[in-house]
């Protein structure tokens, strides 16, 4: 099994005729994702590639192709807009792949995404596959492998590292969720944790974090209490220095807190495998799954 | 991004939060002429610079005569202040703030910042004005009063009204003080803040309550929508290298090691610099380079990073995902061509077409060691040094 996202999901692509919509969209198409719509205003009636219809609006797209996942291409300006009318439109899963949305409007998106009921996955994130069923964002298709590992990430590349590494010893993914490097998200940790948790096929899990707030933290103390299978959790910014943003909104020590030390004690003190190493994460895994 | 006291009050000022009144003067000239329009009996001469406990390194000092304002301006002006936030250099002062002394009665403090695990922001508020809120919440966090503000609600006066009474404030200050703090909550919201702190808010002995400091850091995903509060960037404040990093849209901080690093994604540069020093090295820098990693962007991130005397060796980090390696390898051979590389480099490309990428490296002429592993970049580059 996998988890948020599989064979079954029917994907709307909100700005399929912008510059990364169209390339991602037509990689997701290659990779075997069922892409039924995209949504560009003033461009209804045209179609993708000749085979994906596009719409005017998210409801458009929705009442005639049934589509309930959604991936988010546009400017971070008019990210937002994208969002609500996803919810609006009744769809359950919103992944936003921009990078650069004010943390204020993010608020916003938050609140009103909890009264609806609609999962959001990122901003500022490279998206969520579930290998060998649907790749909904930008991560390259083919260092992922189909199997029984969870992964967890705030990161883009340095999740397709720990893939490569875990492919690379021979252990395939359920699904793998980058959650974005954004100081608010949608979708957190403690969230995929509890999906991972019923899904039997997911026997060990990735944690990945980085240096900023105290998400890995609230991860720890949850697994400690409800999570049985293991866990191993790298923690990137051992070496960042306090007070300056290291790439993402989010990554960064203020006022001596969101440290890796810190987190990674935290981890530690909830019988979680903390590397020390990102290029050990594979080959650990292996190890405490006794491969 | 930040700016100066003098910046942040006169935004707050704009939004009806009460401040010592005061200007910025970049001469002695300017200051003296300040305190003579200002009048009063008591002035407070500050250095301008962004860095806390700045009144401990003499960068705040008290004048009885806009003469002596000018004394204290002319000593202040172009001296290396060196606080606890600054580091050992110091930073050079290049414009004071000229403002009216006040008379204290009590010292508080009061903050907003955005809490990430529950998606609010939240206002902190503290009888220890002057003291960081850090040191208060690790030593006495009973001292610290909080509201949460509903973002869809905003923030409501019943609140303000909270914090002044948990504050001890009485009769009029009340009224004075639940005034400050809407406006204050109104000045955040508007301006896409990030951090505010009022450090300390002092009360008269009249009942005023006033920003006898202020710090304000903004969103930079906010910035397009301000282009007032971004031209207050002071670039003097920055690091020159990465000042020129952000002119060519590059992600670059400078650090105190010798092993230079260039990475695609920011998680996996913070990963490469801690690799480099489990290693036995030490980063010289954090630099994402992005998803292109065309030769633009890597010409550019290499003269960056050698413009740093201190880097004896660059480790290249490029997971190709979308990008593809051999691509990213004839910009490296284009980019390194271009420019006199004087120190050694390893090179770790992974991902897409990676194999072809390290024939091209190899078969370049150029004197790269090319690593197959993040493990083995590391060992590899630290050896060099």
């Amino acid at each position: 099994m996998s988890i948020i996202v599989d064979e079954k999901s029917r994907v709307v692509v909100q700005g399929i005729t912008g510059k990364e919509g169209t390339f991602h969209t037509t990689q997701m198409l290659e990779y075997g994702t069922k892409v039924v719509a995209g949504v560009t205003p003033g461009k209804g009636g045209q179609k993708f590639e000749g085979k994906v219809p596009i719409f005017n609006t998210v409801q458009e797209a929705v009442d005639a192709t049934k589509a309930d996942v959604s991936i988010v291409f546009v400017p971070p300006a008019f990210a937002p807009d994208a969002i609500y009318e996803a919810a609006d439109a009744g769809i359950k899963t919103v992944v936003c792949i921009s990078e650069g949305i004010p943390a204020r409007d993010m608020l916003h998106v938050y609140n009103y995404l909890k009264n609806v009921g609609t999962r959001l996955i990122g901003p500022n994130c490279p998206g969520i596959i579930s290998p060998g069923k649907c790749k909904l964002g930008i991560m390259p298709a083919f260092i992922h492998k189909q199997g029984s590992v969870g992964v967890i990430s705030r990161s883009g590349t340095l999740t397709y590292e720990a893939v490569h590494q875990l492919t690379e010893v021979g252990l395939g993914q359920t699904t793998c969720i980058g959650i974005g490097g954004d100081p608010v998200i949608g979708t957190r940790y403690i969230d995929c944790l509890k999906l991972f948790k019923e899904d039997p096929e997911t026997e060990a899990v990735i944690l990945i974090g980085e240096i900023g707030g105290t998400a890995e933290e609230e991860a720890a103390a949850w697994i400690k209490a409800n999570f049985n299978k293991p866990v191993v959790a790298f923690i990137a910014g051992q070496t960042a220095p306090p007070g300056k943003r290291m790439g993402h909104a989010g990554a960064i020590i203020s006022g001596g807190k969101g440290t890796a030390a810190e987190k990674m004690a935290a981890l530690n003190a909830a019988g979680i495998t903390v590397c020390d190493s990102p290029a050990v994460l594979g080959s650990t895994v292996a190890k405490v799954l006794g491969r | 991004m930040n700016i100066h006291e003098y910046q942040a009050k006169e935004i707050l000022r704009r939004y009806g939060v009460a401040v010592p009144g005061g200007q910025v003067a970049f001469t002695p000239e300017e200051a003296e002429k300040i305190a003579k329009e200002m009048g009063g009996e008591v002035f407070v001469v500050k250095a301008q610079i962004h860095a806390g406990g700045r009144g401990k390194g003499g960068g705040v000092k008290l004048a009885k005569s806009p003469a002596e304002v000018r004394q204290l301006a002319e000593k202040m002006l172009g001296m290396q202040l060196v606080t606890h936030q600054t580091g050992p250099e110091g930073k050079t002062v290049h414009r004071v703030l000229v403002a009216a002394g006040v008379d204290i009665a009590r010292e508080l403090y009061l903050g907003i910042v955005l809490d990430r695990a529950v998606s609010k922001l939240v206002i902190m508020a503290s009888t220890e004005g002057g003291v960081e809120i850090e040191k208060v919440a690790a030593e006495t966090p009973e001292k610290i009063v909080k509201e949460y503000i509903e973002p869809e609600v905003g923030m409501q006066p019943f609140q303000a009204r909270r914090i002044a009474f948990a504050l001890g404030l009485e009769g009029a200050q009340i009224k004075h003080a639940t005034k400050f703090i809407l406006a204050l909550y109104r000045a955040f919201v508007d301006t896409d803040a990030s951090l505010a702190e009022i450090n300390p808010l002092v009360v008269t002995p009249s009942g005023e309550v006033l920003a006898l400091d202020a710090k304000i850091g903004f969103d930079d995903n906010a910035l397009y929508r301000h282009p007032d509060i971004a031209e207050m960037r002071d670039t003097n404040e920055e690091d020159p290298l990465e000042v020129r990093a952000s002119e060519h849209h590059l992600n670059y901080i400078k650090l105190d090691g010798n092993v230079g690093c260039m990475v695609n994604g920011a998680g996996l540069a913070m990963a490469t610099m801690d690799i480099i020093k489990l290693a036995g090295g030490m980063p010289a820098n954090f630099l994402d380079v992005g998803g292109g990693a065309n030769v633009e962007t890597v010409r550019n991130g290499f003269e960056i990073i050698l413009s740093d005397p201190n880097v004896k060796a660059v480790l290249v980090n490029i997971f190709g995902g979308i990008v593809r390696c051999d691509r990213v390898a004839n910009g490296i051979i284009e980019a390194a061509q271009s420019i006199d590389i004087k120190v050694p480099m390893v090179i770790r490309l992974e991902g897409t077409n990676a194999e072809e990428a390290r024939v091209l490296l190899k078969n370049s002429g150029m004197n790269f060691d090319v690593a197959s592993s993040l493990a083995e970049a590391a060992q590899k580059v630290v050896a060099l040094i």
